[in-house]
């Protein structure tokens, strides 16, 4: 551990970062690694050919590789990419982080958003039928017909569409997954 | 085959019954041969000998048997109509009466007391029936005739009870927690039964246990066959305590899989023990070995068989009839295979979940129920025999070398050294992502039953090398009731007291479906870009498995069905047969709301819609209940939706069948665009019948009008921004574009099965009527309605497709029949599809 918050020093804005996301030293470095590793040229900063090289097989890799990148910007840097990947640590139940910032990257409310988020394209809150037939034509490819598809979507909207505006805003997307247990579905265990 | 089986079981029921009843019948029961033969394997197996040998006289018994028979009417002398011909009936007969006497057990276990059995597990109540059985058969014939014999346990009941559970296994669970069920099974496993072995050893020295006759070796093979999780016990008991599936799936997973482990263990002592313990050195070598080949040559086993049953089921599309038979055959084949070249066989376990996906895609819905049915019936009937029979096996006082230091101490060490292997969770919790808690841990290990398997093992022993024998047989009978009576006993309350997450029977809804599966997708590419190596990367397989094995193992027709497409059709069914068990009802739609869709209150929209039927303030309940039952009995519900295409236009006019009781709207027909019972005529005159089924037609026709009019609806995709509710001018619609948008998505699925494909698409819509389901009413109140209805139906004809006209009344049972049977000829006949297969 020792060597490894020494070493820390090399990563940009290593302690901050460890305060943010909650990732122990180790972790974090070796998410340090890996970003190098991507990142071919050196350039310190990644771009989404680096990361879409690896989600080749990946039917949503397109909007994952998207949710790297802000709006308007062409690359990421090692702390945004750290601070995307720290939705998906696993929440600790017994840790009380008191005083720190009241929500933290992984909790099952910013879980939930960064996946609504890879719906909701066009960034208007809702998940419209369109977004949704997107996704499942991605997820499901060539497996359904067309039909098949929009019957699925619109059943899925009717289930969840509490207000009857034909979407799906947040609070319905979080409803829906009311019973998931969304802590265990959306965490990857980080090697240490 | 399982029926051959079962013959071993009853071979000396027979035998005894034979004998008691020969005296009476004299001379015409002259097979004098038969039943001392037949007495054979019950020794035998007593014996030790094993599971082979008295298989093979039971054969042998059997074949002597059917001559004995043959010959029999010729030697009586003179020509007898009615004659005893015990000999000729007397194995299968005894084995159907065992059967019976099983499952009437079962049924008067339930029975017995609502309150009891809640607290009382049903294994702790066979095993106690099988002691009161036992104690009569002792009485009665001063000696044991009965016992659960290994080879009938290994090789007819064990093969039932694990194929179901194979078969039926949440594979993806399974798979998740795959490193955490290996590890308990292979290191809790080698643990337990070393520490055990060595600490009974040690007690020994010590001088805790006097009288047993055993050194080290003994020790150690009794170590091995003890501590192995039972599945069948642990299969008893969870299911009836429903904790959470995790947990269950760490704790059966482990019971599985150790099989190996035990198996191994208990081989190589044996073999030790026959060889001399001064001889080990050269067997020692070929333990660890033995291990990987008996687990794995198990596992490969299982899969091959797999792959053959996926592969067969893709050309049963012809015979349909014969396809479940695949299933149980080549499970149990590939069971018997691996008994034949002595791995283990329950890890062919993995036959069942490798082909579980291939063969449930293949074959036809039928065939799915009759799978699943005839399955659980064997494993349940399975399961009854086996605890009975535990408990018939303990009445033998032959059986019962009682010493108090053994007994004492193998319990106490069985209870600490399943308490420490949990203890080795810490580690494991570091490589999950879900990590076990202090309450997993209590539950795993107290969980930790030992069964039949155990009692079998037990059994084999020989008691020539193994002499204390006798005394391991008493011992481990107290060890299995102690786990299954005492623990199954309590396992309960500690759940409840501990506050386990028990499991729900919520199934998922469509969008659960949709976003876990986006998550997995979500998740992998995070692994990936994280690089990390996680479990994840079971999408690797999923990717060989769509590019090879589903190539090569699923039809063509069905290879392009998606799990989702698939998980959304079973919603909708299930959907379906809610509203439909109401018999369409929507009375009481205001606090209606369907299964899958959990906790939400219905939306007004969709309830103006099906609020139109009239509303019935008095007694709904009782209602509902006489409009459901209908449908049930018939059990045609899904057929009556799925058929009927005429009705639509019926629509606006069923209304007036509801004339008879007290005339609804008059108006409704024509005003139908603007749905006059939407809001404007208030709460409709209330249709109060004094008869309750005379309301039936209507309510079930409206139902299916609304459920055909919300197709329409959705067949024609409503424009999104249209401000009028689809559904309302969907309504409006009703007579012209029907057939076309009907016959749409029939033509949009494959070929392979029309019904299937349109009728979730009917059902989508279905539930758009918020209907709710209400078990309970409905089936109290079936006595009432099938009493009018099935005298009526037969000598109606069936009528016109045309609606009835409105003053036209009509026996409702009798015209709900004929929506229901089709009409021989008739122009329906046309549009009538086979019924869709539930």
């Amino acid at each position: 551990m020792g060597s490894s918050r020494s070493s820390l020093r090399r990563v940009p804005d290593g302690q901050q970062l460890l305060q943010e996301t909650g990732f122990s030293a180790a972790v974090l470095l070796r998410l340090h690694q890996r970003f190098q590793f991507l990142d071919k040229d050196s350039r310190g900063h990644l771009r989404s050919e680096d990361l879409e090289a690896e989600l080749s097989e990946n039917p949503m890799g397109d909007r994952i590789v998207g949710a790297f990148f802000q709006p308007g910007q062409e690359t990421v840097d090692f702390p945004s990419f750290v601070r995307v990947l720290a939705h998906f640590r696993p929440t600790e139940k017994n840790r009380t982080r008191g005083g720190e910032q009241p929500e933290p990257a992984n909790s099952r409310n910013r879980k939930l958003k960064f996946a609504f988020q890879l719906y909701d394209r066009d960034r208007d809150g809702k998940i419209s039928r369109t977004e949704l037939l997107q996704v499942l034509r991605e997820m499901l490819g060539l497996q359904v017909t067309e039909e098949q598809l929009q019957s699925i979507a619109e059943r899925a909207i009717q289930e969840a569409d509490l207000d009857r505006d034909h979407a799906i805003c947040f609070d319905e997307f979080r409803k829906s997954l009311e019973k998931v247990n969304i802590d265990h579905k959306m965490s990857v265990r980080f090697l240490e | 085959m399982l029926l051959f089986g079962l013959l071993l079981l009853l071979l000396p029921a027979g035998a005894d019954l034979s004998g008691s009843a020969a005296p009476l019948r004299g001379p015409v029961h002259a097979s004098p041969s038969a039943p001392p033969r037949l007495l054979l394997p019950q020794p035998a197996a007593e014996r030790g000998a094993p599971g082979v040998a008295s298989t093979r006289s039971a054969e042998s018994g059997d074949g002597q048997e059917e001559p004995a028979a043959a010959e029999h009417p010729h030697h009586g002398g003179g020509y007898r109509v009615v004659q005893w011909e015990w000999s000729y009936v007397q194995t299968p007969y005894v084995i159907a009466i065992w059967l019976l006497v099983a499952s009437v057990a079962k049924i008067a276990v339930f029975h017995l007391s609502q309150r009891f059995t809640t607290v009382v597990p049903e294994s702790c109540m066979l095993i106690l029936l099988g002691l009161v059985l036992g104690g009569v058969v002792l009485l009665a014939s001063k000696r044991q005739l009965y016992q659960l014999d290994p080879a009938l346990f290994f090789l007819f009941l064990l093969p039932t009870i694990v194929g179901d559970a194979g078969y039926f296994m949440p594979a993806r669970l399974f798979f998740d927690n795959l490193g955490a069920i290996l590890t308990y099974a292979v290191v809790g496993t080698l643990w337990n039964a070393f520490c055990t072995g060595f600490c009974l050893y040690a007690a020994k020295l010590l001088g805790v246990i006097e009288r047993v006759q055993a050194d080290l070796m003994d020790f150690l093979l009794f170590g091995a066959l003890i501590s192995a999780v039972d599945p069948v016990a642990v299969l008893a008991v969870f299911e009836e305590v429903h904790v959470n599936e995790m947990l269950f799936i760490i704790v059966f997973g482990e019971s599985l899989l150790n099989d190996a482990v035990t198996q191994v263990l208990y081989k190589v002592y044996i073999s030790f023990v026959e060889v001399g313990p001064q001889n080990v050195q050269t067997a020692d070598y070929f333990k660890g070995v033995s291990f990987l080949i008996v687990s794995v040559g198990g596992t490969l086993v299982g899969l091959v068989f797999a792959v053959i049953l996926g592969f067969i089921t893709r050309f049963t599309k012809k015979v349909r009839i014969i396809e479940p038979l695949f299933v149980f055959l080549l499970v149990y084949l590939a069971y018997l295979t691996a008994e034949l070249f002595s791995l283990s066989a329950i890890l062919m376990t993995f036959c069942g979940i490798g082909a579980n996906k291939y063969v449930e895609a293949n074959i036809s819905q039928k065939s799915r129920t009759t799978v699943k049915y005839t399955m659980k019936t064997l494993a349940s009937i399975a399961e009854t025999i086996i605890f009975i029979f535990l408990g018939i096996s303990a009445v033998d006082k032959s059986k019962w070398a009682w010493d108090t230091g053994l007994v004492s101490c193998t319990l106490v060490f069985i209870l600490l050294f399943r308490a420490m292997v949990v203890g080795q969770t810490w580690v494991l919790n570091r490589f999950r992502l879900v990590p076990l808690d202090k309450i997993d841990q209590v539950v795993m290990s107290y969980g930790g039953l030992r069964g039949a398997v155990a009692f079998a093992l037990v059994v084999l022993l020989d008691a020539e090398q193994v002499r204390a024998k006798d005394y391991f047989v008493a011992t481990t009978i107290v060890v299995v009731f102690f786990t299954v009576m005492f623990q199954g006993l309590t396992i309960k309350p500690l759940v409840k007291w501990l506050k386990v997450p028990r499991s729900t029977n919520r199934k998922p809804t469509i969008n659960e479906e949709i976003h876990e599966r986006a998550f997995d997708h979500i998740l992998t590419a995070v692994e990936d870009i994280a690089g990390l190596q996680g479990y994840h990367h079971w999408r690797d397989w999923e990717q060989f498995d769509k590019n090879y094995l589903s190539k090569m193992l699923l039809r063509k027709s069905v290879y392009r069905k998606s799990e989702l497409w698939e998980a959304y059709q079973k919603i909708n069914i299930r959907d379906a047969i809610s509203v439909i068990d109401q018999g369409g009802n929507v009375l009481t739609s205001a606090r209606l709301s369907l299964p899958s869709m959990a906790s939400r209150a219905s939306f007004p929209e969709v309830t103006n819609v099906t609020n139109y039927p009239v509303a019935v303030p008095v007694e709904p309940e009782e209602d509902k209940a006489d409009q459901s039952d209908p449908e049930k009995e018939e059990d045609v519900g899904i057929t009556f939706v799925a058929r009927k295409v005429e009705t639509p236009k019926q629509r606006p006019k069923s209304l007036d069948v509801c004339q008879s009781p007290s005339p609804l709207h008059p108006s409704l027909p024509s005003e139908d665009s603007h749905l006059p019972w939407k809001g404007g005529v208030g709460s409709p005159p209330p249709c109060v019948s004094v008869e309750a089924t005379k309301i039936i037609p209507v309510d079930l026709q409206q139902a299916w009008n609304q459920s055909i009019s919300s197709l329409e609806s959705v067949s024609s995709p409503p424009a999104p921004a249209e401000p009028v509710h689809p559904r309302v001018s969907a309504l409006s619609r009703l007579g012209g574009s029907r057939p076309a948008s009907y016959t749409g998505p029939i033509g949009a699925a494959p070929a392979q099965a029309p019904a299937a494909f349109c009728f979730p698409e009917r059902k989508k819509l279905m539930e758009e009527e918020e209907e709710e389901e209400e078990p309970g009413a409905s089936q109290e109140m079936q006595p009432l309605m099938s009493a009018p209805k099935l005298p009526g139906a037969p000598q109606t004809p069936p009528p016109p497709p045309a609606p009835p006209g409105p003053g036209r009344r009509r026996n409702p049972c009798v015209y709900l029949r004929s929506l229901v049977t089709p009409p021989p000829g008739g122009g329906a006949g046309s549009h009538s599809h086979r019924p869709t297969q539930l």
